[in-house]
């Protein structure tokens, strides 16, 4: 399917890309979380911190996959080899399925395991062990046997010029299956605290990260042990007229748009990060929706069956008398993750904030 | 070729079968041979590969290798051929073999027929396989976990699963471990170190793979993982990836194909072409192999015994291959005559039969007595009939434990449609069947 060679070259275009063209060339501005004070870092070190801390604080915990041994060719996993052993942090052959299906094993002993699939995009090659084994562990057995003690690691979402297969958002595929809890970071202190937080849950766990976030966006990160909770939605900006809801970078584009119209157009905007995809917070969203009565629903994946679609459907169902206006999904459009098309194929500020005027005039 | 020599030579040495040894070896100095006629050291300096340059073109047929030869330690009249394969097991050790062989066969004959009363709703029967099942168990300890797929009943009845807890769980009544979750036969018990069966095929392989290798990192370990599957089930990719993972990280698991020469109607010759599944092993994954009678319950019992050893010693895996045939249908789904003459299933169903060999043995031996077998056979019949009059009027678990167990925790919507569903059924009481439901 693929070589780490082409893994490694494709990083170093990502690099050399971030440095000359972040600014110009993405289609999002990040926002950093302010949390106190901590250390300066990004996505990957503090992705890097949080395996440093899991793999201190459990001896049982193992670190594997595709490429991680000297670092991952996202640089994550970077030192952890040398600081914790090749027994403990070490390369996979080159297989989805067995990887997952080794981490699930591992998981039953009651050993800790932290996977990688390089990127979302090839996790299908592991979906059986996931969707048939993982998430039914628990419950087939009765509760004898389980694998709560497994969390997966899976870089995601649109990077510029990622295309079909380095590009995808499948966690919509995932929120269909009981048993798993899937969330997706929007920055480093979230990301550390989410998969800190995943490394210690009793459930397989799936944490998507926005690779395009993993230099992009900085943060001042607490250097001790915290997570965050699993479950529960951020809400990032109060407002009164529009909820606006996403995750992972989309959360940057709706915080963006949501300056813009009330600068330009007078209209408050709450933007909420729902961070967890399944089980989802569905308090904060309806409490929401019933105040601003319109939500706006943005994500990266196609339309059809994304996860915005069962947003949608709840809403209506559970704030159905609250509600002024449909309840409107900006998305990525119903068509594979384009190469050159990338600008017209993201639901990028422009679209979101014309799903505004329009839910607002409706 | 060093690495294929090796577990050969250690192959060689569980079976001590000097002879067989000679013909693989000679096999392999077949296939080398073009290789030997060139100047020695000339080895190519690839990272992929480390093997010495011919310069003749040469197509490497897989008729250049001699078959991996099947380990047998006693014939089909239940003679022992060498002596010194003889595992002396005491005459109580063969009597529970051959006990439990039986119990297996007894219950699975019931078991099958009450499903054709449709008393339960599946069955899948052991016939033929009974030797694989207790032999292999026999060799190990209570501590080793195992992994299966769902045709190794005769392992959980050698650690002592109990016929009542058999039963439950084909009726998934209250009592049944599984909380009648599972499709019957799908069985599990964390006290007897057996994972519980689920119905796809070879997803259990890598996880015994991560399994063994969790267990690896344990200081002192001393146990070790078995991996049940079947040839067809071999030809999925997390079998591929089991045998591959396991060689590469050093895994204590004993990846063990029950080769029954069907997957269903598929018979063996439609679902690969090498020398089947234990062909796979040394060349193909640098794992070593064993070959043996599945039929013959003291050859499996030596080669587990030397496997078990060995992944242990070596925190390497195994691969063991044991030859049966499948006697009864695939499922009671399936009738096996519609794919194969009911000719050669009768003589795997007597002189091939591994309980049948194990009886000439014991007759040799004067440890057989008809009688007692006759006894035995008549107490479990009776103690399986009444467990299924027992077990099917007990009660099915509560119909609330449906939302249990998903996750660790009942989240608040599953908390919702637990509720949801109380409110519609105390308005629709008739319509549910909940007087067979605890309360």
């Amino acid at each position: 399917m693929k070589v780490a060679q082409v893994a490694h070259s494709w990083l170093s275009i990502l690099r050399s890309n971030m440095r000359s063209h972040s600014i110009t060339r993405s289609h999002f501005t990040y926002y950093p979380t302010s949390l106190g004070t901590g250390k300066k870092m990004n996505m990957v070190n503090a992705i890097n911190n949080a395996m440093d801390l899991a793999l201190s604080d459990d001896k049982s915990a193992l670190l594997f996959g595709e490429d991680v041994g000297f670092g991952g060719v996202f640089r994550c996993s970077v030192n952890l080899r040398d600081k914790y052993g090749k027994e403990r942090v070490f390369n996979s052959p080159l297989c989805e399925q067995g990887i997952a299906g080794f981490a699930i094993g591992v998981a039953n002993i009651g050993a800790t395991a932290i996977a990688e699939i390089q990127f979302a995009d090839y996790i299908f090659p592991s979906f059986d062990q996931i969707i048939n084994e993982a998430a039914k562990y628990r419950y087939r057995s009765g509760g004898l046997f389980d694998c709560g003690s497994l969390t997966f690691r899976v870089p995601c979402g649109a990077v510029g010029h990622g295309a079909l297969y380095h590009s995808q958002s499948p966690e919509a595929y995932f929120a269909h299956t009981p048993g798993l809890r899937v969330v997706v970071p929007r920055g480093p202190i979230k990301a550390k605290g989410l998969l800190l937080a995943c490394i210690r849950d009793r459930n397989p766990c799936i944490v998507f990260e926005p690779k395009t976030l993993y230099r992009a966006a900085v943060e001042e990160v607490p250097m001790e042990y915290y997570t965050s909770e699993l479950g529960k939605a951020d809400i990032l900006r109060h407002g009164k007229d529009v909820t606006l809801v996403g995750w992972g970078t989309q959360v940057h584009v709706l915080l963006e748009v949501a300056e813009q119209a009330k600068m330009n157009l007078n209209i408050d905007c709450e933007v909420i990060d729902l961070v967890s995809i399944l089980p989802w917070d569905t308090n904060a969203i309806f409490t929401s929706a019933k105040k601003t009565g319109r939500v706006i629903i943005a994500h990266e994946a196609p339309l059809t069956q994304g996860f915005g679609s069962e947003l949608a459907s709840q809403i209506q169902e559970k704030c159905f008398l609250h509600l002024e206006a449909p309840v409107k999904r900006v998305t990525g459009w119903d068509t594979p993750f384009p190469h050159v098309f990338e600008p017209f194929y993201l639901p990028d500020k422009h679209r979101c904030l014309s799903a505004i005027k329009e839910i607002v005039m409706y | 070729m060093s690495f294929l020599r090796k577990s050969m030579h250690w192959m060689g040495a569980v079976a001590r079968q000097r002879q067989h040894l000679k013909v693989i070896r000679g096999a392999i100095s077949t296939a080398a041979r073009d290789y030997s006629s060139e100047p020695p050291n000339d080895f190519g300096n690839f990272p992929g590969a480390k093997a010495p340059f011919v310069s003749k073109l040469n197509l490497i047929h897989p008729e250049d290798y001699a078959p991996i030869p099947i380990y047998r330690v006693m014939d089909q009249d239940g003679f022992i051929a060498d002596e010194s394969q003889d595992p002396q097991l005491s005459r109580e050790v063969v009597e529970k073999m051959f006990r439990d062989m039986l119990l297996l066969n007894t219950m699975d004959k019931i078991l099958y027929e009450s499903q054709r009363q449709g008393r339960i709703s599946f069955y899948m029967t052991n016939f033929g396989e009974e030797a694989s099942h207790i032999g292999s168990a026999a060799a190990l300890e209570m501590r080793d976990l195992i992994y299966g797929q769902y045709r190794e009943a005769g392992v959980l009845v050698w650690r002592g699963f109990r016929i009542d807890q058999f039963i439950d769980q084909c009726y998934g009544n209250v009592d049944d471990l599984g909380r009648g979750k599972q499709m019957p036969v799908h069985y599990g018990s964390r006290e007897l170190n057996f994972v519980t069966i689920s119905s796809p095929l070879s997803t259990q392989m890598p996880q015994a793979v991560g399994a063994a290798y969790a267990m690896k990192m344990k200081p002192d370990n001393d146990a070790c993982v078995v991996c049940y599957f079947g040839e067809g089930a071999a030809s999925e990719g997390d079998a591929h990836a089991a045998f591959n993972f396991a060689a590469t990280l050093g895994c204590p698991v004993i990846l063990f194909c029950r080769n029954n020469g069907f997957a269903i109607s598929t018979p063996s010759n439609e679902q690969y072409r090498g020398d089947g599944i234990a062909g796979r092993g040394p060349m193909g994954y640098g794992i070593a192999t064993i070959r043996v009678d599945g039929t013959d319950v003291f050859a499996v019992y030596n080669a587990m015994k030397a496997a078990r050893e060995y992944v242990l010693k070596e925190n390497k895996p195994v691969v063991f291959e044991a030859l049966a045939y499948r006697v009864g249908h695939h499922s009671t789904s399936d009738d096996s005559t519609a794919y194969r003459s009911a000719e050669e299933i009768e003589v795997w169903n007597s002189v091939e039969h591994p309980i049948s060999k194990l009886k000439r043995y014991m007759v040799h031996k004067g440890w057989f007595d008809e009688t007692e077998e006759t006894e035995f056979i008549k107490d479990i019949r009776k103690q399986v009939l009444k467990q299924i009059a027992v077990s099917e009027k007990k009660l099915k678990p509560n119909w609330r434990e449906m939302f249990e167990d998903v996750y660790d925790e009942i989240p608040e919507h599953l908390v919702e449609q637990r509720e949801e569903l109380e409110r519609h059924i105390g308005a629709h009481k008739d319509c549910y069947p909940l007087k067979n439901f605890e309360k």
